[in-house]
């Protein structure tokens, strides 16, 4: 624990009465990193648990062959929906949440480089996730009776086109999506320019910590790969509103090019999503195991190079399109080749554990766990980038168990990891132990339940994105398996929940660093005051706490 | 806090010699990157879909070389520039009359887009619909002139509140980002022309 | 050839064509699906051995090194920041797996996409429709819809190319046992090939979703002894026959509404909207692999295709219980 001993005269708040327009307008009108990143990070739980109800829908209609829970058409817009959400509505503004609340403190500044930007990012990103929610009543379907989109999260064309989409439902989804794109490219901008322009003094590049770092890579991503998703958009809009031919086959135009178009954008994204992940493991599997990160220079090249090497994989989503068999080649090299640095990670987190003492707090043991299914989910990507192997399994539920593996074992895990381990700092009060590591263990059951016999389903020749199927396949056993696994999640998150609400009013005090970590925003109160720190640090390393904590051993010493 | 106040001692006088480059420039450093990144996508599919409409006005047959426009946009970087430089010597009348000259010339663009666009329209029969041509030509031009016109507004802005008296000789640094703004999308306008008017001709 | 007696020997072949509805990608009983499967082994084995090795120091870790109960919490371990050989050795490492990797794609890729067509060849057009297949045999001058027929032989000789076109939307050809899957894509020709080395009724699905009835847009694929895929298309080449006890029926059907959407063979119905109805008996499946095909079910989908398949594009006549039977009598005979 630390042995820093505080002054027992420090001042306290004085108590006002509450008044709920002060309330609502300190919240409505906040520009303050802190608030702004509660508000992201509330709002993707709760879009998380409206996705989630969503699967659970999708998961009961296919645990029998042949079951009728809802028609064809609900279906596809549920699982359209569930995608769209928990890329767009839950990892995006979980990045913008967490970068947001912590780079400010992580670097030693008051707030970000831009406030009122931030302030314009949230509520642009919340405007455009409730216009694509506003879908579910307002759009047309011929007898304007509401319709959600249908056409995949992916929206390929030509079937986003007017032809085929009538209505507006496709229209929510792409001002739905843009509206929020332009949101998070905000929240980017804010953190790259926070992230060059604020450190306190002695922070240099080397000296920051991995999560600022890895926000750092993330934003850059962010700013490069998401415009591409915002131009095929604008063509789309174009072509349903205006009559373009962008992707209008009758005219000569190309449905290939959308794919191509919007998988520059999404495989970066994929990445862009999981990098956080990568940031809550960068924080919290150092101050469990009590070591320094293995290799930090080895970990920021290697978050360099999957940024590099991830803008440069995209057509992997495209074997089966029939590009020539150069192009799959290329794609396929690139591809396994990201396996290089992204596996590095794993071997640097591993070695961080070995020879340290963990102790194995909940967020650790999301940590552990994240560990474990991203390497599977990382060894099935390798399968997916072989391409004659992905001629089988694109488009399989091969693919739906890869991708969550990475999403949920991994990006979800992470982040579940950081929301426990900064808990403490953002509340004010520890977490229940106990309650913790029931979410993690139901959680962990329930997943692996859900998503490891999809696999099996992708080689048996089921495809994605069918509302039932017949009997006979082969694809019984798994489907039920699949879908036992939804209670143990549901049960796990309603811990998670009861658990982050009821400790923030009844849970024990935190005080300022109650893991005894290193970076800097354990070096303020818990939660933070308005204006961060009192007095701006200088530090000479980075782990500034590290070296206050030991001063006769402490890292500059060794130049980190 | 007793952490903060200990971090804060400087013993290596880090604070003395710390500096960081400037937010803004920062900040306009990554939209042009962004927005180079979008238009980039708009580009590609124009190159893509070069000479592969199937009927329609085709671009030789309907395009003139817009000279006189594209000579004004690119003085206006130069006028710009000119209202900067006297800005910095408190020249406040110079900085009036070049940002002026500046909006006029950008102007000038767009309406000389605007009547090209009238003539391909009502003359040529060529509107975003009628081939692939005509759909990324509208739409990779039409783009670049919306962000001529955003431009336009944020220049016309401080006009004004020149004209009605701010003191704008303290906002240097903004003026400057503004014309960050402005060059980059002249910049873009490089690309566009060589790709629509000399190379896709 | 008496075309009944033919049908007849048709049915029965079929009847003992052995059930593919396992469709599994490690089962192949084709040259492309083999070559996939060898790709699958491998990478199989390598990422095994990766998840075994990395998976267990992973969990050794986990296990030798946590903190037990008795220990000292002021003592913190060593502070090991790093080590530059251990970062390149596990650098080096993978990137010689991946160069492996690419060695065996590039092979594979090259070898089933650029495989010059052999010399006994068929050639068959598949184009996409929301939500069914309609199959072409240009050389045959056949068309027919949802049921493919091609000839194999155990030593894989006979092949056949397809050429996939889409009137509407993207799809995706996919029968797993035989190939991986090639995208239908409008305004795109694409191509595979497969070489059955084994008869069988095989079981596929469009794989890229394309709108309501994606899960309905089922393949069959029915792979035969070249003699038996000789008579086949003999078969589908005949016009519908003129038998006389269907001539009323006949009337009422060309009567209706269906002609506009569906051909049938040397009658006035020419519509080219819908599945050709031709040989509609000589298919085991109707509705794009929906249902079996047989007096019940065919009555049920005429009456009320929305019902099976909410949907899909043929809207129900409503037609009356007299109709409906004469209408069903009449594609009872369109053998």
């Amino acid at each position: 624990m630390a042995t820093i001993d505080y002054p027992l005269d420090r001042p306290r708040a004085v108590e006002k009465e509450f008044s709920f327009s002060e309330t609502l307008y300190k919240w409505v009108a906040t520009v303050d990193h802190k608030r702004l990143g509660l508000m992201y990070i509330v709002s993707s739980i709760i879009f998380f648990v409206i996705a989630g109800l969503e699967a659970t829908v999708i998961r009961t209609q296919l645990i029998f062959p042949n079951l009728h829970v809802v028609d064809p058409d609900t279906y596809n817009r549920l699982f359209t929906m569930h995608g769209t959400t928990m890329v767009f509505l839950v990892g995006m503004p979980f990045i913008a949440g967490f970068a947001n609340y912590l780079v400010p403190l992580m670097i030693g500044a008051r707030d970000m480089a831009f406030p009122r930007l931030n302030a314009f990012g949230f509520w642009i990103f919340l405007f455009g996730g409730l216009l694509l929610y506003f879908s579910y009543i307002g759009g047309g379907g011929l007898g304007g009776s509401g319709s959600a989109p249908d056409v995949g999260w992916f929206a390929y064309a030509p079937l986003t086109e007017r032809a085929f989409s009538r209505g507006h439902a496709t229209d929510y989804w792409i001002l739905g999506i843009l509206v929020s794109g332009i949101g998070s490219i905000a929240s980017a901008i804010n953190v790259i320019v926070t992230t060059i322009s604020m450190r306190c003094p002695g922070m240099t590049l080397t000296k920051m910590p991995m999560f600022v770092w890895t926000m750092l890579v993330d934003s850059w991503l962010i700013v490069i790969a998401l415009p591409p998703l915002t131009a095929a958009q604008i063509m789309l809009l174009l072509d349903r509103y205006l009559g373009a031919n962008f992707f209008n086959t009758q005219k000569g135009g190309s449905a290939v090019l959308w794919q191509h178009f919007f998988w520059i954008f999404g495989h970066p994204e994929v990445y862009i999503l999981i990098f956080l992940a990568f940031a809550c493991l960068n924080e919290v599997v150092p101050v469990f195991s009590r070591k320094p990160i293995f290799g930090r220079q080895a970990m920021v090249g290697a978050l360099v190079a999957i940024g590099f090497i991830s803008l440069g994989v995209w057509a992997h989503h495209m074997f089966s399109v029939g590009m020539t068999s150069w192009s799959n080649t290329f794609f396929a090299a690139s591809t396994v080749l990201v396996g290089v640095p992204t596996g590095i990670k794993i071997f640097n987190w591993t070695a961080t554990m070995y020879g340290g003492k963990l102790r194995m707090t909940v967020p650790m043991l999301f940590c552990c766990a994240f560990l474990l299914q991203f390497l599977c989910a990382g060894l099935t990507g390798i399968m997916l980038g072989m391409a004659p192997f992905d001629w089988q399994l694109t488009d399989s539920y091969f693919v739906v168990a890869h991708f969550h593996y990475t999403l949920a074992g991994g990006l979800v895990f992470g982040i579940f990891a950081g929301l426990y381990y900064w808990y403490p700092k953002v509340t004010g009060r520890m977490f229940n132990e106990k309650w913790g590591k029931w979410h993690f263990w139901l959680f962990v059951i329930g997943f692996n339940l859900t998503f490891l016999p999809q696999h099996m389903a992708g080689f048996l020749g089921m495809p994605r994105r069918i509302y039932t199927y017949p009997a006979g396949r082969g694809w019984e056993l798994w489907n039920f398996l699949s879908s036992c696994g939804v209670p143990f999640q549901l049960a796990a998150i309603l811990f998670f929940a009861v658990n982050f609400v009821y400790s923030a009013r009844k849970g024990e005090p935190a005080g300022d660093d109650p893991w005894d970590a290193w970076t800097l925003e354990w070096a303020t109160t818990s939660p933070p005051p308005e204006y961060n720190f009192e007095k701006l640090p200088v530090v000479r390393s980075s782990r500034p706490l590290w070296d206050l904590k030991h001063p006769q051993d402490p890292d500059w010493k060794y130049n980190q | 806090m007793a952490h903060t106040s200990v971090l804060a001692q400087d013993a290596l006088g880090l604070e003395k010699g710390w500096t960081l480059p400037d937010r803004g420039k920062v900040g306009i450093t990554f939209l042009i990157i962004t927005e180079t990144a979008l238009f980039t996508i708009f580009v590609v599919a124009y190159l893509v879909y070069m000479g592969k409409s199937p009927n329609g006005p085709q671009p030789k047959d309907v395009l003139e070389i817009p000279i006189f426009s594209t000579i004004c946009l690119f003085s206006s970087s130069a006028t710009i520039v000119m209202a900067e430089r006297a800005l910095a010597r408190h020249n406040l009348s110079g900085f009036k009359l070049w940002w002026l000259l500046t909006i006029l010339l950008g102007v000038e663009f767009i309406t000389g887009t605007g009547i090209e666009w009238y003539h391909l329209i009502y003359k040529e029969n060529l509107t975003i619909s009628t081939n692939l041509f005509g759909t990324t030509y509208y739409s990779l031009v039409g783009l670049h002139a919306s962000h001529v016109i955003v431009g336009l507004f944020f220049l016309i802005l401080v006009m004004l509140v020149t004209l009605f008296g701010f003191p704008i000789q303290t906002q240097e640094r903004r003026v400057m980002f503004l014309s960050w703004y402005w060059h980059f999308v002249d910049a873009i306008w490089v690309v566009v022309f060589s790709v629509v008017y000399l190379i896709g001709r | 050839m008496n075309p009944y007696s033919l049908l007849a020997f048709l049915q029965v072949q079929a009847s003992n064509l052995p059930e593919r509805k396992i469709a599994n990608m490690f089962r192949p009983l084709a040259s492309p699906g083999e070559s996939e499967k060898q790709v699958a082994l491998l990478t199989f084995a390598i990422t095994g051995a990766i998840f075994v090795v990395v998976g267990g120091l992973i969990v050794y870790t986990i296990a030798r090194f946590r903190s037990r109960p008795g220990d000292d919490l002021r003592q913190e371990p060593p502070q090991v920041y790093g080590s530059n050989q251990i970062e390149v050795a596990w650098t080096i490492i993978p990137i010689l797996i991946v160069f492996v990797l690419i060695g065996v794609t590039a092979r594979v890729v090259a070898g089933v996409q650029n495989a010059s067509p052999p010399k006994t060849t068929t050639h068959v057009t598949v184009i996409g429709h929301q939500w069914w297949w309609e199959v072409q045999y240009p050389d045959y001058g056949i068309t027919t819809a949802n049921e493919v027929h091609i000839p194999f032989s155990l030593d894989g000789a006979q092949a056949t190319y397809f050429m996939l076109q889409s009137m509407d939307v993207a799809h995706s050809f996919w029968v797993p046992q035989l190939s991986g899957k090639t995208d239908v894509i409008p305004n795109r020709d694409n191509y595979l090939w497969m070489n059955p080395k084994a008869a069988g009724y095989y079981y596929g699905n469009c794989a890229e979703y394309c709108g309501t009835q994606h899960a309905n847009m089922q393949i069959r694929l029915v792979a035969e002894p070249p003699e038996d895929f000789k008579k086949w298309t003999l078969n589908q080449q005949t016009k519908a026959n003129e038998a006389s006890e269907a001539a009323q029926d006949k009337a009422v059907f060309l009567s209706l509404s269906c002609v506009n959407c569906h051909m049938v063979g040397g009658t006035t119905a020419i519509g080219k909207f819908g599945p050709d109805l031709t040989h509609l008996m000589s298919r085991r499946e109707i509705g794009g692999g929906v249902i079996e095909n047989n007096r019940k079910n065919l009555r049920a989908w005429v009456n009320d295709p929305q019902g099976i398949k909410p949907g899909c594009l043929m809207p129900s006549l409503k037609l009356t219980d007299r109709e409906l039977d004469q209408v069903v009598a009449y594609l009872e005979t369109l053998k």
